[in-house]
């Protein structure tokens, strides 16, 4: 399926690294962020750009291992691994990193990350409760202080609603798009999902994210009322959830695609979970910390926002099958896929595989042959 | 009287490689063959179709479709499918005893536990494909380590008492062990070591999909009662072993292939 909107996002992204340099160059400041739980709208709001960090790639995974334990989620190693080699554009860029204490391994790497770079951590509680929230604001209030001393900023609570505004203006956008697979068959592929939603994550300006994802949204939905969708075999309705994933981590999404299944939705970080409005009215930083807060990260006990989140998407996008990714040694992910198989098969009657794996393409062929399975089970 | 219509089902595994030939109305078996999987999966699996097609006494061209199942079936350019060796161990389990709601197969490269349905579909499936520990791939390795055939090891564990094996790594196993026959510990109390090490892993898969009675088991290993037996011991429920082992997959492999025939999805050789 190709859409034109879809090739010029891609055209477009093609800058993105061009891009920063040059905003750089132009005076502004990059921030880079690791993790859902750290608002880029403090970095708006200080007039910086805001950037995803987050490593999807193999390739750097063998430099990280000469400091990092093998056994560790290759998500934390990719990420530390650009660190060491500075073969990452955007973190080169970036002129502090927000890091959060999520999990073990996260968060003792950025202890040593922070021997290269400024890093400024996020202390998260590990419970997304009432009680949890006042602290919550405060580390975020603390973010604010550091990013106005090392920026030579003020930030305003006026500055910090603008920003929320504008990042809701955003999240709208991205969620119409990844709301375009609920039309049966998907309009777009997950692949193709996947690949938008990583590269729209680098650009510098915000307004051309939500042109771009406006402009695939408005032209699939226009294809659609007039009756010219391009013509798709169906498939399996499958969605995925657990670990986030983008380009050069994207092996399952791509399995699944080749097998005959449809990737419908994303219930993870690089998908639906940044889905979530903040509030635009009250204190902006009590309103930051309670949407943040409430992401629905397995790293929180316990953490029944994740299956609030799927039962909705499971009546949104109508899937056939789960498929439940957890990357090598994330604990969290790994325990909870008990629950979340219990859940959808006690609550939907909907069958799921879990699958754990890295970013090589070692067990391809191996995970081939449990998706297939999995398909013709469901198919 | 019209010429029967035959069906074929290949399954080319890691280690062996299987086929059935099936008439296609009455689903009778008519030939099996099971060869070693040579360095050629192509070559294997032609070489075992044209075997088990001698013995059923007939010629390919009156085989009208053939379904590829197991981990070479991408190889084989005779096939007019693939199907995965999951939902054929289901389906010919079934098959073989309409009563199977579990097959246990444990194979050359991985082992699985596959629950199957009143009418042979799978309901569920786990599969661990990850480690050697748990696989026939392991007990291949120490019967290497204890100079003895598969056959004899399963022997030699009925009559000895399992200790534990501390390694969950295949290669560590293998230390662990010739460090114990270096202590004088019998072939007879190590290889029942092994062996209860296996289940004890099989066990574990069990966790996620639950033996239910019924149980099926299916593989090279199942031709050797003595694993059923100790199997059976450790997993606390009765495994029966597969009629056709060895052919299993294949056996599913040919009754999809009758299926498709039926719906009208034959298209001849
Ligand atoms: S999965 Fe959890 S820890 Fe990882 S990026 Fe998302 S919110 Fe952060
Ligand atoms: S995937 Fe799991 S282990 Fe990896 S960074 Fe996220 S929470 Fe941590």
């Amino acid at each position: 399926m190709t859409w034109e909107s879809i090739e010029r996002l891609k055209t477009a992204a093609e800058r993105n690294a061009l891009a920063i340099s040059e905003v750089k160059a132009a005076g502004r400041k990059v921030v880079g962020l690791y993790c859902l739980y750290s608002p880029a709208e403090i970095a708006l709001a200080a007039g910086a750009v805001p950037v995803v960090l987050c490593g999807t790639r193999n390739d750097p995974i063998a430099t990280a291992e000469q400091v990092l334990p093998r056994n560790l989620c290759p998500l934390i190693k990719s990420s530390f691994g650009f660190a060491m080699e500075g073969s990452c554009p955007y973190l080169s860029a970036a002129d502090l990193v927000v890091a959060d204490t999520t999990c073990d391994g996260k968060k003792k790497m950025f202890e040593l990350l922070g021997e290269m770079k400024p890093v400024h951590l996020l202390h998260l509680p590990s419970t997304p409760s009432e009680e949890a929230l006042p602290f919550w604001r405060e580390q975020l209030s603390g973010l604010v202080k550091r990013v106005e001393s090392d920026f030579g900023v003020t930030i305003t609570d006026q500055n910090l609603t603008d920003a929320i505004k504008l990042a809701n203006r955003e999240r709208r956008a991205l969620k119409a798009l990844m709301d375009l697979p609920q039309m049966e068959p998907a309009p777009v592929t997950g692949m193709q999902m996947l690949e938008m939603l990583f590269k729209l994550g680098f650009f510098a300006d915000r307004e051309t994210i939500i042109e771009l994802a406006e402009g695939v949204v408005n032209e699939v939905q226009a294809a659609a009322k007039a009756g010219t969708l391009p013509e798709r075999k169906g498939g399996p309705r499958i969605l995925l959830t657990g670990v986030p994933v983008g380009m050069g981590s994207h092996k399952v999404v791509r399995l699944i695609e080749e097998c005959g299944g449809q990737v419908v939705c994303m219930e993870n970080c690089t998908g639906y979970k940044k889905a979530d409005l903040v509030a635009e009215t009250g204190d902006p930083l009590t309103a930051l910390a309670r949407r943040y807060l409430s992401t629905p990260c397995s790293v929180m006990a316990p953490n029944q926002g994740r299956f609030d989140l799927l039962e909705q998407l499971v009546a949104d996008f109508r899937p056939h099958g789960v498929v439940d990714l957890t990357w090598q040694a994330c604990h969290t992910y790994n325990v909870e896929a008990y629950k979340v198989r219990n859940f959808l098969r006690d609550k939907f009657d909907l069958p799921s595989l879990h699958i754990e794996t890295d970013y090589s393409e070692a067990d391809a062929e191996q995970l081939k042959v449990r998706i297939e399975a999995f398909l013709e089970m469901i198919g | 009287m019209p010429v029967a219509r035959l069906v074929a089902g290949v399954d080319v595994g890691s280690t062996a490689a299987k086929a059935v030939v099936l008439d296609t109305a009455s689903r009778a078996v008519l030939g099996v063959a099971v060869t070693p999987t040579g360095w050629n999966p192509r070559e294997t699996g032609q070489a075992v179709l044209d075997a088990a097609l001698r013995e059923a006494g007939t010629g390919i061209d009156r085989v009208v479709r053939v379904v590829g199942t197991g981990y070479g079936r991408i190889s084989l350019p005779f096939l007019h499918r693939t199907v995965t060796e999951i939902t054929c161990h289901a389906r010919g389990a079934h098959h073989l005893a309409p009563d199977t709601r579990t097959v246990l197969d444990v194979g050359g490269q991985d082992s699985k536990v596959v629950a199957v349905d009143e009418r042979g579909n799978v309901r569920d499936f786990v599969m661990n494909d990850k480690c050697a520990a748990g696989t026939g791939r392991f007990l291949q390795v120490m019967t290497g380590v204890l100079d003895m055939t598969l056959d004899e090891m399963g022997d030699a564990a009925l009559r000895g008492t399992p200790m534990p094996l501390n390694s969950m790594c295949a290669v560590f196993a293998e230390t662990e062990v010739i460090g114990l026959i270096a202590q004088g510990v019998s072939k007879d109390d190590l290889a029942a070591s092994i062996v209860a090490s296996v289940a004890r892993r099989l066990k574990a898969l069990t966790g996620r999909v639950p033996l239910v009675p019924g149980c099926a088991f299916t593989g090279g290993l199942a031709t050797n009662p003595a694993f059923a037996r100790i199997f059976s011991a450790t997993l606390g429920l009765a495994v029966t072993v597969s009629d056709m082992p060895q052919a299993t997959g294949a056996l599913g492999a040919a009754l999809i292939a009758a299926q498709d025939v039926a719906v009208g999805g034959a298209g001849g050789v």
